[in-house]
């Protein structure tokens, strides 16, 4: 690829990128949010046509305008949003697409197959359908799809982000064996240590242009760091110690049972102490999302449960079980909820960040009409002290990047000086810049006295920045453990069994 | 596969970032000059007449003659109110498609007064009266099928439009019932001597009292929406009910709230069109106007004062239209085809304003 570059409007998000990617090596491609990897790599597989520069496939000139140019030239693309029809099994999803022009031969298709899985070490049955996948089986499927329609040259776009660190592990040893095979692999991901694990070159990318590549072995994490930030960054994640440790949140026997009679949360007890950052672990749908819910009143727990909420130490605890959201409001309870679903719960896409800021607050003051000073004021606050990056305040947060909209929302959370803070995946999609900004924020709430809750994914982190794990599994929880003595592949393991362990800590 | 074969696509379309205000209203005076173009190119290959002699007779049709410039005016602000009974509905993404039933509900309590009360209570109190009870009766009318959306979550879409046709139902019943004169099978102009009831002339002006309450209604409609604590709760149901729920919003009293005042407001449609326009009731007194109104929500997006622009081109065209069938001796198909045409080029410009189109070659030169 020479010199791409590729505009949305005005935005240029690849300038003159220029990138060779080579058989029998696997190449991961660095860079924060929004510096242009997936952009680039779309214009690779045919989804964007760039607006300048050439792209060459075994020094040949070619130009790739749909996807379809680009299965034909042996590229293909496992995207970070699987592409599958749940309705179908795994070797109807394979073929779907291909236009053969003769009658659809499963049987034949099923032995290519198993010879492309024996061949590389998947594990897949092809008349599985895919409603009945794990997220991991899916991707395999993904991945197989791709080698089915003969692609060299295979692009990941951010892989491991769904994995449980086994799954990671298998995923990986997979990639090696193609790597064998000859195939060219391009892994996008945001995880310094899965690079240095996985990778033999690393290129870089910074707000659209093209930094450098490096031989993986001749580097090291803090200075890929650097070149994707541009400066030097501090890589350690604080951990003040806990303070106060008065109990904030007591949760006992929380089951919850959500719309389709699915039981999401199975008797769930724990408690949260003031000063202390409380880390939930968990393959992604253990009932993580229901647990915070619950607390906030947005799902309804089953009769027998009770969540003991003491906003001040010393006070007589508050009863949240069955209150909804306007109950708690009324109550005066100052409780923070950093929902997973940013555009979809927490804040609202077309209103601008004043309105954004006065979601939680807008009935408050006398009056039919609503006092937007404050909330402008609040916004203002926000966008300096987070260095938000956005046009103006009265800009739609929904045109805002990721990492800016989750700032936008923490920062408004965070404004009621909540006695109660719960996050979900804070950081999800965040560069390391921004990560970084979102946990020390969470260590100053910690610091205040408030207990945290932070539910997470990338268990490294989890490790590092949290005092106790929860470790959820299938809505139930396997464990509690201290974050400063216990291993990721303990984490790991308690993810997907439920061990019984219990650490007595806290 | 060829070497250097590079392959660029005829056309390509990107979505805008933003785009400034005047240049949108350029685009879209552009559209309605492209449009009237375009008709006058058809009328010409169809009739062989003058198309610039058909738009003054169009204009001609519209504002004319004093009396007719109050016609047009008295039938803008009929749509304009019932677009602004839509507006808070709409904006809370509750589809009522129910405005005929309600203008209905509201014009069938007005005549009742009209008929029982026109003679017996001064004008004042009972144009009062009737704006209140015609108001409650749209009301009623917006709440059945808010309370079934709020309650059990059936389809608004249906369940609104299902309510128009049990409004016609009731609205023959009573055209039977107040028959005058008998055998007529319509009501006939309500109090035709007394005028009980009617609007008042003001400043010698008949519908200067309609111009009055729908812009009253359309200024307090834009400051609702947009300042109150209510207008915000309505902004966020609309956007994501999951939000609004995480705001500690009570989203099913927001919901039976809001199609009250949008019912409520139709229903005071209703009551203009029986005592300030039409002076009777029948089953057309809706006339379709409540299906118009949504292309006036629209293209207006929501926001009630653009409203007054969108509703005076659809009504002067209407005016228009019938116009030139009339004095071109062109039936009403060529008045539809126009008004058509018209609003073809209006929706088509909302496409460029909202995504940028290049073509071929020139994307040579911007990549230079």
């Amino acid at each position: 690829m020479v010199d791409i570059t590729k505009t949305f409007g005005e935005v240029v998000a690849n300038d003159k990128v220029s990138l060779e990617i080579r058989h029998g090596e696997i190449l991961a491609l660095l860079g924060e949010n929004g510096s242009g990897k997936t952009t680039l790599m779309n214009t690779l597989s045919g989804i964007y046509l760039p607006e300048g520069g050439q792209i060459y496939v075994c020094d040949k000139k070619v130009s790739i305008t749909s996807p379809k140019d680009a299965f034909e030239l042996g590229i293909g693309m496992i995207h970070q949003h699987f592409k599958l029809v749940n309705l179908l099994s795994a070797a109807e999803n394979i073929i779907l697409g291909l236009n053969e022009h003769k009658l659809i031969d499963l049987k034949r298709v099923r032995a290519a197959v198993r010879e492309i899985c024996d061949k590389y070490g998947f594990a897949i049955d092809p008349d599985k359908k895919v409603y009945d996948m794990s997220v991991s089986e899916k991707q395999t499927l993904e991945i197989v799809k791709v080698l089915y329609r003969g692609a060299d040259i295979l692009i990941l776009d951010e892989p491991t982000a769904v994995l449980t660190p086994q799954e990671t592990e298998k995923l990986f040893a997979v990639m090696r064996n193609m790597k064998e095979d000859g195939k060219a692999i391009v892994i996008i991901t945001h995880k310094l240590h899965e690079v240095m694990e996985i990778s033999d070159r690393v290129a870089v990318l910074r707000k659209g242009r093209y930094i450098g590549d490096i031989p993986t072995c001749d580097t090291c994490i803090q200075q890929l760091t650097e070149m994707m930030v541009g400066r030097a960054v501090s890589l350690n994640i604080d951990r003040p110690a806990c303070k106060d440790g008065c109990e904030r949140l007591v949760v006992k026997n929380l089951t919850v049972i959500d719309k389709d009679g699915v039981k999401k949360l199975d008797n769930v007890s724990f408690t949260a102490c003031g000063g202390e950052l409380l880390g939930i672990a968990g393959i992604s749908g253990s009932g993580q999302k229901e647990l915070l819910e619950a607390i906030a009143g947005l799902q309804p727990a089953q009769p027998g449960a009770s969540i003991l909420f003491t906003p001040v130490p010393g006070r007589p605890a508050t009863e949240l079980a069955g209150k909804s959201p306007r109950d708690i409001k009324r109550l005066g309870v100052s409780l923070a909820f950093v929902p997973e679903d940013r555009l979809g719960m927490g804040l609202v896409g077309s209103m601008d960040l004043p309105d954004n800021m006065m979601l939680r607050s807008y009935s408050e003051g006398p009056g039919f009409f609503t006092n937007r000073q404050e909330p402008q004021r609040l916004a203002k606050t926000v966008v300096e002290e987070l260095e938000v990056v956005t046009p103006s305040l009265y800009t739609p947060v929904r045109k805002l990047s990721g990492g800016n909209v989750q700032k936008v929302l923490v920062g408004r959370e965070i404004s009621s000086a909540p006695s109660l803070l719960m996050t979900a995946y804070a950081v999800r999609g965040l560069d390391i810049n921004t990560s970084y900004t979102i946990y020390h924020l969470l260590n100053k709430q910690k610091e205040r006295g408030a207990a945290v809750i932070y539910v997470g994914e990338d268990l490294d982190v989890l490790l590092e920045l949290c005092d106790r794990i929860l470790v959820l599994c299938a809505g139930r929880i396997s464990g509690i453990v201290d974050g400063r003595n216990t291993t990721k592949e303990e984490v790991g393991l308690m993810m997907t069994h439920l061990s019984g362990r219990c650490d007595n800590v806290g | 596969m060829s070497v250097d074969k590079v392959r660029e696509p005829f056309v390509r379309i990107s979505k805008r970032a933003s785009i400034e205000l005047w240049r949108s209203w350029l685009f879209r005076a552009a559209a309605l000059f492209a449009s009237l173009v375009v008709c006058g190119v058809i009328i010409f290959a169809l009739t062989g007449l003058n198309p610039v002699r058909v738009y003054a007779a169009m204009f001609s049709g519209a504002f004319g003659t004093v009396k007719r410039s109050w016609v047009t005016i008295r039938d803008l602000m009929m749509l304009l109110c019932i677009s602004v009974g839509l507006a808070p509905a709409f904006k809370m993404r509750f589809w009522n498609i129910g405005a005929e039933g309600q203008i209905l509900a509201g014009g069938i309590v007005s005549a009742a007064l009209m008929i029982y009360a026109g003679n017996s209570i001064p004008l004042v109190p009972l144009l009062m009266l009737m704006f209140l009870a015609s108001a409650a009766a749209g009301a009623v009318w917006g709440l059945i099928p808010g309370v079934f959306k709020a309650v059990w979550n059936a389809n608004e879409t249906l369940f609104t439009l299902m309510m128009n046709y049990i409004a016609i139902q009731v609205t023959s019943y009573f055209v039977a019932l107040w028959e005058n004169p008998y055998g007529s099978n319509t009501v006939g102009v309500i109090n035709q001597l007394s005028k009980g009831g009617w609007f008042p002339a003001i400043f010698g002006q008949m519908y200067l009292l309609n111009v009055i309450i729908v812009l009253a209604l359309t200024i307090l409609m834009y400051l609702y929406l947009r300042y109150s604590k209510q207008g915000y709760e309505i902004a966020v149901v609309g956007e994501s009910e999951n939000t609004a729920r995480y705001a500690a919003i009570n989203v099913r009293k927001v919901v039976i709230r809001t199609m009250l005042i949008s019912g409520a407001i139709c229903g005071v449609a209703g009551f203009i069109a029986v005592a300030g326009a039409g002076h009777t009731i029948s089953t057309s007194t809706a006339g379709g106007k409540g299906f118009v109104a949504i292309i006036v929500a629209w293209l207006s997006k929501f926001n009630t004062l653009v409203m007054v622009l969108i509703s005076g081109l659809l009504v002067f065209l209407d005016k228009g239209a019938v116009q030139i069938a009339s004095q071109f001796d062109l039936n009403d198909f060529v008045s539809e085809m126009i008004t058509g045409i018209i609003l073809f080029f209006i929706l088509g410009s909302e496409f460029f304003i909202n995504f940028k189109v290049r073509f071929r070659g020139r994307i040579k030169e911007a990549g230079k």
